[in-house]
C-alpha cells in the first residue's frame, strides 16, 4: 500500500489510470461557480519549498485550497534553513505542529524519499520535484493533457495511452520531467522517444522503456505528441553543446518542424517556455501547444493525488481497487 | 418468492417498479403544478437511472422534456476519513444550472438520510434552487437525521439485520428490489 508520491515510477497502471480519471472529475468542479469540495477540510498541508518554483507551489496550493485543506507555505529562503537547520530538524518540527501531508520541493534527488522513509515524521510525503531525480505529479498531468487530447475527455476515462508515441526533446540529462514521464507513460503504455544531444542522454539510459535518437526530423513525422523540455541554463555547469543557436538549429521546435508533425499531433511544454531557444514563439502561440491546458490540468491532476492519499482513513492508491476496464 | 440471491426476498418486481415510477411522477406533477421548473438529480449510481426513467414518465405526462442529471456525493460524506477515498462518479448540472428551479433529489434507498444530508451540501456548491425535494423507490426507515422524504415508492419496514438491494435493468441486467438478512460478520452500518 502506498502512502507517499514519491517517484511516477512506483504507480501501476491501475493506480495511474484511477488518479487520471478522478482528475476529470475534478475539472468539472473547476467549472462551477464554487470551485471548492469539502473532502481535506480539517487537514493541513504543508508545503516544503527548499527550491524556488512558484509554478508548482500554486498549482499545489490550488489543489490544497479547492479541496478545503488548510495550506502552510514554506519556503527554504529567509527560514531556518539558511541558517542551517538540517531536513531532519524541519520535519520534526512539521511533526510536531500536526501536519497531516508535506508537499516537498527540494535541490537534492532523494530528499522526498528519505523523508518519506526516515520516520521523522509520520505524514504522506509528496514529491514536487527532487533534483535531477523525479517529479511525479508533473508527469500525471502531462499524461492527463495527452489522453484528453489525443483520445477524448470522455472517452478516455478507464484507458490508458496504449500505442500513443511521444518524443521528449532537449535536456534530458538534468531533466526530472523527463525521467517521470518516461516511467509514467510507459506503464500507461505509450512509446516514448527521447531526443537529445548525446551530450545531454544521461548514462545508463539503455535501460530506460524508452527510445533514444539524436535526429528530431525523423521522430516528428510518426510522434502523437512532442514535448519540449526547457534548456535548463542554471544547470548548465560545462559546455554540453557548442552555442546556443547551434541547440536550437537541431533541436529546437519551430512552424516548419511543427508542420511535418500528423495533425493531431500536440506540442508540449512542462514551462517555463524560453522562446526562441527551444520553441519558437510562433509553435508556443498555435492550437497545438498545449502550455496553458497542461497548467490548468495541473492543478485538477494534483487535487486527484491529494484526495487519493488523503481523502480517507487510508489511501485508495495501490490498494484493493482494480476495477474500471 | 425467494430468488437465486442467497435467500433474499423480492419484494418489488419489474412491473411493480415501473408502476411505482408513474405513480411518482403523476404526484411530482401534482405538487409542482405542471413540473415546469423542476430538475432531477439522481445520486449515483441507482438514482441517477430512476432519474432518467422518471424523467422520462414526466415528459410523457407533460409533453415537455424535463432537465435531468447526477449529483456526485461522495465528496461530501460524513465518514470520508472512516474509510479509503471512494472512486468519484458523475456529476452532471443540466445545462441551465440549477438556481430558482425546483430540484427533486432522486435515490433508490432512504436509510440513515446522510447521503441526502450530503447531497443538500453538494447543492449548496452548485447553486440555489428554489426548493428540493426528495425522491427514493424504497423507504427503509431507521433515519439518523430528520430528513424525510417527498415522494416514496414503498415504504419498506426493515430491521437493522436485513438488507435492502435495489436492481435495475440499467445495471444489474434486471429490475427488483430485494430484501435479505445481513451477513453476520459486517455491522450495523450501511
Amino acid at each position: 500500500m502506498m502512502r507517499h508520491l514519491i517517484s511516477a515510477a512506483d504507480l501501476t497502471r491501475d493506480d495511474a489510470v484511477l488518479i487520471l480519471d478522478t482528475a476529470e472529475e475534478m475539472a468539472r468542479v473547476a467549472d462551477r461557480p464554487i470551485k471548492k469540495l469539502p473532502a481535506l477540510r480539517g487537514r493541513t498541508i504543508c508545503n516544503l519549498f527548499f527550491e524556488d518554483s512558484t509554478r508548482t507551489r500554486i498549482s499545489f496550493e490550488a489543489a490544497e485550497k479547492r479541496l478545503s485543506a488548510d495550506v502552510i507555505n514554506f519556503a527554504a529562503k529567509g527560514s531556518s534553513v539558511s541558517k542551517g537547520e538540517s531536513l531532519k530538524d524541519t520535519a520534526q518540527t512539521l511533526e510536531a505542529m500536526g501536519v497531516d501531508a508535506v508537499v516537498i520541493r527540494h535541490g537534492a534527488s532523494g530528499a522526498p524519499y528519505r523523508l518519506a522513509t526516515s520516520g521523522w515524521i509520520d505524514a504522506p510525503v509528496i514529491n514536487a520535484g527532487d533534483g535531477t531525480h523525479q517529479h511525479p505529479t508533473q508527469a500525471l498531468l502531462d499524461a492527463f493533457t495527452m489522453r484528453r487530447r489525443l483520445v477524448g475527455r470522455d472517452a478516455g476515462i478507464g484507458k490508458g495511452l496504449d500505442g500513443k508515441r511521444v518524443t521528449i526533446v532537449g535536456d534530458v540529462l538534468h531533466s526530472r520531467v523527463a525521467r517521470s514521464n518516461v516511467d509514467l507513460l510507459h506503464t500507461l503504455g505509450a512509446e516514448v522517444t527521447l531526443v537529445a544531444p548525446p551530450t545531454l542522454v544521461p548514462v545508463g539510459v539503455e535501460s530506460w522503456p524508452c527510445e533514444v535518437s539524436y535526429d528530431l526530423d525523423s521522430t516528428l513525422t510518426k510522434s502523437d505528441a512532442v514535448m519540449m523540455l526547457r534548456v535548463q541554463r542554471e544547470r548548465m555547469n560545462a559546455a554540453f553543446f557548442p552555442t546556443e543557436r547551434e541547440y536550437s538549429r537541431r533541436y529546437g521546435l519551430d512552424g516548419d518542424r511543427m508542420a511535418k508533425m500528423p495533425d493531431h499531433a500536440i506540442v508540449m511544454h512542462p514551462g517555463p517556455m524560453v522562446r526562441g531557444m527551444e520553441i519558437t514563439a510562433e509553435v508556443a502561440d498555435s492550437e497545438r501547444c498545449t502550455v496553458i491546458e497542461q497548467v490548468a490540468n495541473g492543478v485538477h491532476t494534483r487535487m486527484a493525488v491529494l484526495y487519493l492519499l488523503l481523502g480517507g482513513n487510508e489511501p485508495a492508491v495501490t490498494h484493493t481497487r482494480t476495477e474500471g476496464n | 418468492m425467494d430468488t437465486q440471491n442467497s435467500g433474499a426476498r423480492s419484494v418489488l418486481e419489474g412491473p411493480d417498479i415501473a408502476r411505482v415510477l408513474t405513480r411518482i411522477a403523476h404526484e411530482i406533477v401534482e405538487r409542482a403544478k405542471g413540473a415546469e421548473d423542476v430538475v432531477l438529480l439522481g445520486i449515483p449510481t441507482r438514482g441517477v437511472f430512476l432519474a432518467r426513467r422518471l424523467a422520462e414518465k414526466l415528459e410523457e405526462i407533460t409533453g415537455r422534456a424535463i432537465p435531468v442529471g447526477s449529483l456526485d456525493i461522495t465528496m461530501y460524506r460524513d465518514d470520508l476519513r472512516m474509510h479509503p477515498p471512494r472512486a468519484l462518479a458523475r456529476t452532471e448540472i443540466p445545462g441551465d444550472g440549477i438556481d430558482g428551479r425546483l430540484v427533486v433529489l432522486v435515490d433508490d434507498v432512504l436509510f440513515s438520510g446522510r447521503t441526502i444530508r450530503a447531497a443538500l451540501d453538494a447543492l449548496n456548491d452548485i447553486g440555489r434552487p428554489r426548493a428540493v425535494q426528495l425522491a427514493v423507490l424504497v423507504d427503509r426507515g431507521h433515519r439518523e437525521l430528520p430528513i424525510r422524504a417527498d415522494y416514496v415508492g414503498k415504504n419498506l419496514p426493515t430491521s437493522l439485520r436485513e438488507t435492502v438491494k435495489v436492481q435495475l435493468a440499467e445495471e444489474d441486467g434486471r429490475d427488483a428490489v430485494l430484501l435479505g438478512a445481513k451477513p453476520d460478520t459486517q455491522a450495523a452500518e450501511r
